[in-house]
């Protein structure tokens, strides 16, 4: 390990541009994801076309989609980012539309009754009661995204693939194993972060004790 | 560019036939491999609760790690081409396998399992007859994750020298030859998607006879 | 007020009305229980008044404005409304499931606190003890209890409520349906209940109103439901034992006279109700009951022949 403890510099670095490239996705992602699973949630015709779409993305492999967008957007950040946001969409839109459709009925019908408004009632019941299963569909993101984007790393995206990339070429298996390594540990301490925040909120959401 | 793209195919049938008779060779194999691993690990597990745990977590720990790490860990150890990249293949779909299997003929309803052994079924015969059966679901959607996962993991083989439809990305990349590179990634795209539509359909199938007897 | 004039509503696909050209009128301050076996349009009726359903036919008007047609959040934020699920927040303290409607309606923050205090010690519950409490921490009697605040917090004039006791135990029951009583009576709201249970119809109503495939049968006073059942239905439906129920609505107070009870009578509080001092006599094997108040004065005596003159069904 002795080439990771002396450029522990450069493995900062790597990590570090990962974790703006994951963190940039994210951003974007619930940007678009969140009308579209609040605008799908009740619309069930809606909600499988936009499923089917966002589908149709997510099974499509990593370096291919990078492959069929540098026609369009060249190499670097923009492809890779682009890649990862449209990854995404499908679990985001996903489990927005479930959370807000698992908001129990009987809270609905209070909310209406008492005379929320519909948008009133979507900012102050509907979601905050769908947080749960919403961050739930960002833990997956979150960790599925930390490992398409070491790909990324290949269409000069940066990141830890990038230390990985060079322990291939180089054949200099230390860096692959510090690449994989810290991956797999930015993943590791995202899900688990991410669980404690997901579990906190299903106490604060839940109707027994 | 669609143009190219067909032009370059034209030219090159070889070489695309090549590569993607490589990939479907990769994953079949590391599917297949994966399969004969994970399932029998899962009865077994079921059968031995307390080794359940630590490797059921040690699996997830397997989980994080991006295929392309996996991929290439396997350089140092058994270096370049096909076997090395089944062998990291392989383990990039276990996990799938094995705790959809697990988890399946464990949670297996109570009342039913209850009901076997009330008619003096042995343990065996509860696993035979009752768990397996009603378990199939969700074993079948297990293995059609990781044969999706994989199949789109081995584009990455590429990278090992493994050869797959992933080379016609690289050798795009490497050459600056678009129209090769985009050919490889919708061949890629169209190959996952077949396999998501032809394990789905396998799925649903398996659900609808076994599915209506429960 | 309530009334409904000529009010129907069908379902789209649905083969008859859910509720068939309904009149019905809910004087100020009285409580109207709908009641009726499943499927006969109860619930829908009382939807339609806060438009949670909106009326095929006919006019709704709510102390004394036409609300048919006008905003309807704007309408519900003047109408109490309880279910029997309650539908407290989760995500939020009681102070905040009871400030809702106040909020809603832009109450400066120091009215509506007083109030929800208010509404919370209204109901029975201590507010120091349950403002910052959460839902999950309550009981199911207490959840309804902080849901029935949480109807009359922005004070309304009109209130809804939907089977709101049907799902707690019976003993709690009965407590929740004496203090609501209490409430209701003190504050003088035009109410209109819905519930499956003919006992609770008669003891909360003033008015009741059975319904039968979306029509109204009978709408009378409970003592005029149980002497004069209109017909054989209504009669099937408040039990083969109404003399009995009618019992219920007289107390032992009302009923007594001078006449002495006799040295070995029993002796009952003149709150009882005369159905309860009828099961008592019979078991005792006795003719009379002496009536006592809670201080020890004697207030007379009801016999059984008062009981059976009381119970002989009067023309209206």
């Amino acid at each position: 390990m002795n080439w990771a403890l002396e450029n522990y510099d450069r493995l900062a670095v790597a990590l570090g541009e990962h974790v703006v490239l994951v963190g940039t996705a994210l951003a974007i992602s619930l940007v678009i994801a969140l009308p579209l699973g609040i605008w799908t949630a009740r619309r069930p015709a809606l909600y499988v076309a936009v499923m089917t779409a966002t589908g149709v993305l997510y099974t499509i492999p990593a370096l291919a989609l990078f492959a069929l967008l540098i026609p369009f957007m060249g190499l670097g950040k923009a492809p890779a980012i682009t890649a990862l946001v449209l990854y995404s969409l499908l679990i985001l839109v996903r489990n927005i539309a479930i959370g807000i459709r698992e908001v129990p009925a009987e809270l609905i019908e209070a909310a209406d009754g008492m005379g929320y408004g519909k948008g009133r009632r979507l900012l102050r019941i509907e979601l905050p009661m769908a947080l749960p299963v919403i961050v739930a569909g960002i833990r997956i993101t979150v960790v599925t995204q930390i490992a398409v984007a070491t790909v990324a790393a290949y269409i000069n995206a940066g990141g830890l693939g990038d230390i990985i990339f060079q322990g291939i070429t180089q054949d200099f298996g230390e860096k692959i194993a510090a690449g994989a390594m810290l991956t797999s540990l930015l993943a590791i301490a995202a899900d688990e972060s991410l669980k404690g925040v997901e579990r906190r909120l299903r106490a604060a959401t839940s109707e027994r004790m | 560019m669609l143009g190219d793209v067909l032009a370059w195919l034209g030219d090159h049938p070889q070489a695309f036939e090549t590569a993607a008779s490589r990939h479907i060779a990769l994953s079949a194999t590391a599917l297949a491999a994966a399969m004969m691993l994970a399932l029998p690990l899962a009865l077994v597990l079921v059968r031995w609760h307390r080794a359940a745990g630590p490797v059921i977590a040690s699996v997830n720990v397997l989980r994080t790690i991006p295929s392309l790490a996996l991929l290439a860990a396997a350089l140092p150890l058994v270096g370049t081409g096909f076997l090395p990249s089944v062998i990291a293949l392989t383990l990039y779909g276990l996990p799938a396998i094995l705790i959809n299997t697990h988890t399946a003929l464990r949670e297996i309803d109570a009342d039913v399992v209850e009901a076997g052994q009330g008619q003096g079924m042995t343990d065996r015969q509860v696993m035979r007859r009752i768990r397996i059966p009603l378990g199939l679901p969700v074993i079948f959607a297990g293995i059609r994750t990781a044969a999706v996962q994989i199949v789109s993991a081995a584009t990455l083989a590429a990278f090992i020298g493994g050869g797959g439809l992933g080379e016609l990305i690289t050798a795009g990349m490497g050459t600056l030859n678009i129209a090769q590179l985009v050919l490889g990634g919708l061949a890629v795209a169209a190959l996952a998607m077949a396999t998501e539509l032809l394990f789905a359909g396998l799925e649903w199938s398996v659900r609808r006879s076994t599915g209506a007897a429960a | 007020m309530i009334r409904l004039e000529a009010v129907s509503k069908t379902f789209p696909g649905a083969p008859r009305p859910a509720v068939d050209r309904l009149d019905l009128d809910v004087p100020d301050g009285t409580t109207c229980v709908l009641i009726g076996p499943s499927g006969c349009g109860k619930t829908t009726t009382m939807r339609i008044v806060n438009r949670l359903i909106e009326p095929s036919a006919g006019r709704i008007v709510v102390e004394g404005q036409d609300v048919t047609h006008v905003d309807a959040v704007e309408l519900r934020r003047r109408i109490g409304y309880v279910i029997q699920q309650v539908g407290l927040f989760p995500h939020m303290t009681i102070a905040q499931n009871v400030a809702t409607v106040p909020q809603l309606l832009g109450w400066p923050a120091p009215r509506i606190a007083q109030r929800v205090e208010e509404m919370l010690a209204l109901v029975g519950l201590e507010p120091a003890q349950f403002l910052d409490r959460y839902p999950r921490h309550l009981s199911g009697g207490q959840r309804q209890r902080v849901g029935v605040a949480r109807a009359l917090a922005a004070d309304p004039p009109v209130m809804l409520m939907d089977e709101p006791f049907g799902a707690v135990d019976p003993i709690v029951r009965a407590g929740l349906q004496a203090e609501l009583l209490g409430i209701l009576r003190r504050l003088a709201k035009t109410v209109i209940f819905v519930t499956h249970d003919i006992d609770e119809a008669i003891r909360m109503g003033d008015l009741v109103a059975i319904m039968k495939d979306g029509r109204l049968v009978q709408c009378a006073s409970p003592e005029a439901l149980l002497s004069a059942p209109k017909d054989s239905f209504v009669a099937d439906f408040v039990g083969a034992d109404r003399a009995l129920k009618r019992l219920t609505l007289s107390t032992a107070g009302e009923a007594a006279t001078s006449a002495p009870a006799g040295a070995s009578a029993p002796v009952v509080s003149p709150a009882t109700s005369l159905r309860d001092l009828l099961s008592l006599l019979l078991a005792a094997g006795a003719d009379a009951a002496a009536v006592v108040d809670a201080g020890g004065t004697p207030l007379g005596s009801v016999s059984l022949a008062t009981i059976r003159e009381r119970a002989a069904a009067r023309k209206a």
